[in-house]
C-alpha cells in the first residue's frame, strides 16, 4: 500500500501523517509513506486545500484531519 | 456492524451533542450577562476600588477577557460549523463562470465563510483558476479570506462595539472586491508562473467535497474552538494586559500627537509599518484598544490593522511559488492602496 500525505509542512500535515502511521501500525498492515511537499506535485493532485491524505494514489480526504476511524475505514477499504 | 445499529448510534450521538450545547448555551448566556458583577466582584475581593489606578486597571482586564474569550468561544463554534457547509470545492463551483463585478462580490463574501489557511493559498488559487474562476475574482477570495476573520470581527465588536466592527467588514469587503477588480482589469495571467499556466491548459481531475452529517458538523464546529481558542488566547490575554496596563496608567491623549485625526502622514506610515509586520487578528487587537483609547484615530488604527493582517511575507513567500513577482508586487500595491484610502476615509468620516 502507498501512502502520501500532500502538505507544505503545516502542523496538520504533520499530524496527519503522524495518525496514518499509528493506524497502520494498529491495523497491522504494511505500508510505504510518502510525504509530498512540491506544490507542483501536490496540485497534480488536484486537491484545494492541504493536509491531503492519498491511498493508493486516490485522494481520500483534503483540507482537514480525519479521525482515526475514518482513516481505518480507507485503508481496511484499500 | 449493520446499518440499522450505525444509525442508532449515529442518533444517540446527536442527541448528546444537541444536549451538550443547550446546556452550554445557557451556561454560556448566564456567563455573558454577570460579567460586570464579576470584575466588581474581583476587585472587592482583592479589597481594591475602581478609584485607584491599579483598582481600574484589574478591572478592566477582569471584565475584558472573559468577555473575549466568552464572544470568541461561542463565535469561534458557530463559524466551524458553518465553514462545514463552504469547503473550498464547493465554494470554487460557485465562482466558477461568474463575471468579473459579480464575481468580486461573491468571493468576497465568501472569503469570510470559507475555511482558509496561508498555507494552502497556492493549491486554492490553483484551483480556482482551473476551475475557470477569473484572476481578479480569485484575488478578491484572497484578500477577503484571511483579512476579514471571525476573529477580527469578535475582538472588534467585543471591544469597540457593533459599528466599528460593521464598518471593518463593510470596508474590508470593499478592499476586497475593488483589489480584485483591479487586477482583473490589468490582465495580469502572463504573470504567473509557467507550471501554473500548463496546468491551466490542462484537464483537472475533480475530487468532489463531501457530505457530512450534523454530528460531524459539531465535531468540526469544536474541532475548530480548540484549534483558534487554543493558539490565540494567550495573545488575547497578553494583550489585555497590556491594554488594562495602558488603560490604568498612560495620560488620556497621549498618542494624539502622532497617530491622531490631523496627522496626515499617520496613515502612510501606519500601513508601511504594518506590511512586514506578522501576526494574526487575535495579537494585534487589544493592542489598537490601546492606541485608540489614548487618542490614536480609528482610521489610521485600523489601516495598520488591515495592513498587518491582509498583507504578510509569509504568504508573500508562499504566493511566489505560482505568481512572478509583478503580479505580486501588483498585489501588494492595489491593496495597500486599497487600505490606505480605508484609513483616510475612516478618519475624514469619524
Amino acid at each position: 500500500m502507498l501512502i502520501k500525505i500532500l502538505g507544505t509542512g503545516c502542523a496538520k500535515c504533520n499530524r496527519l501523517e503522524q495518525l496514518a502511521r499509528e493506524t497502520v501500525a494498529e491495523l497491522g498492515l504494511t505500508a510505504t509513506f510518502e510525504h509530498v511537499t512540491e506544490m507542483q506535485e501536490i496540485m497534480a493532485y488536484s486537491v484545494m486545500s492541504t493536509p491531503a491524505l492519498v491511498v493508493d494514489e486516490v485522494v481520500k480526504v483534503a483540507g482537514r484531519l480525519p479521525s482515526r476511524e475514518e482513516i481505518a475505514g480507507w485503508l481496511r477499504g484499500a | 456492524m449493520s446499518l440499522v445499529t450505525t444509525a442508532t448510534s449515529e442518533r444517540s450521538k446527536l442527541i448528546q451533542w444537541l444536549l451538550g450545547i443547550t446546556v452550554a448555551a445557557s451556561i454560556w448566556l448566564f456567563a455573558y450577562s454577570q460579567l460586570i458583577a464579576f470584575a466588581d466582584w474581583v476587585i472587592a475581593m482583592l479589597g481594591l476600588t475602581r478609584q485607584t489606578r491599579t483598582g481600574e486597571a484589574l478591572h478592566f482586564f477582569f471584565y475584558d477577557s472573559p468577555k473575549v474569550v466568552l464572544l470568541l468561544t461561542g463565535i469561534v463554534f458557530i463559524m466551524g460549523i458553518i465553514q462545514t457547509f463552504f469547503s473550498p470545492e464547493r465554494t470554487r463551483a460557485m465562482l466558477s463562470g461568474k463575471r468579473e463585478g459579480v464575481g468580486n462580490v461573491l468571493a468576497a463574501s465568501l472569503g469570510i465563510v470559507t475555511p482558509f489557511c496561508s498555507c494552502s493559498a497556492v493549491p486554492l488559487f490553483i484551483g480556482f483558476l482551473s476551475a475557470g474562476v477569473p484572476l481578479g475574482v480569485t484575488f478578491s477570495f484572497l484578500i477577503s479570506a484571511p483579512m476579514v476573520n471571525e476573529v477580527a470581527l469578535v475582538l472588534l465588536f467585543g471591544m469597540f462595539g457593533w459599528k466599528v466592527a460593521a464598518l471593518y467588514l463593510g470596508l474590508g469587503l470593499l478592499v476586497a472586491i475593488i483589489a480584485g477588480l483591479v487586477i482583473g482589469k490589468l490582465k495580469m495571467e502572463r504573470f504567473l508562473e509557467e507550471w501554473v499556466q500548463k496546468i491551466l491548459g490542462g484537464q483537472t481531475a475533480e475530487h468532489n467535497g463531501e457530505q457530512l452529517t450534523w454530528v460531524a458538523r459539531f465535531q468540526a464546529g469544536g474541532e475548530h474552538v480548540k484549534e483558534i481558542v487554543g493558539k490565540v488566547w494567550p495573545y488575547i490575554l497578553a494583550g489585555i494586559a497590556l491594554g488594562a496596563g495602558i488603560h490604568g496608567y498612560v495620560p488620556e491623549d497621549f498618542m494624539a500627537s502622532f497617530m491622531g485625526k490631523d496627522v496626515w502622514w499617520a496613515v502612510p506610515a501606519a500601513v508601511l509599518l504594518g506590511v512586514p509586520m506578522y501576526t494574526n487578528a487575535a495579537g494585534i487587537i487589544p493592542i489598537v484598544e490601546a492606541l485608540i483609547g489614548k487618542g490614536a484615530a480609528l482610521g489610521t488604527v485600523l489601516a495598520f490593522m488591515m495592513a498587518v493582517i491582509a498583507l504578510s511575507a509569509p504568504e508573500m513567500i508562499i504566493l511566489r511559488k505560482a505568481l512572478k513577482p509583478t503580479l505580486i508586487a501588483t498585489f501588494a500595491g492595489v491593496v495597500a492602496i486599497g487600505i490606505l484610502l480605508v484609513g483616510y476615509v475612516f478618519n475624514w468620516l469619524l
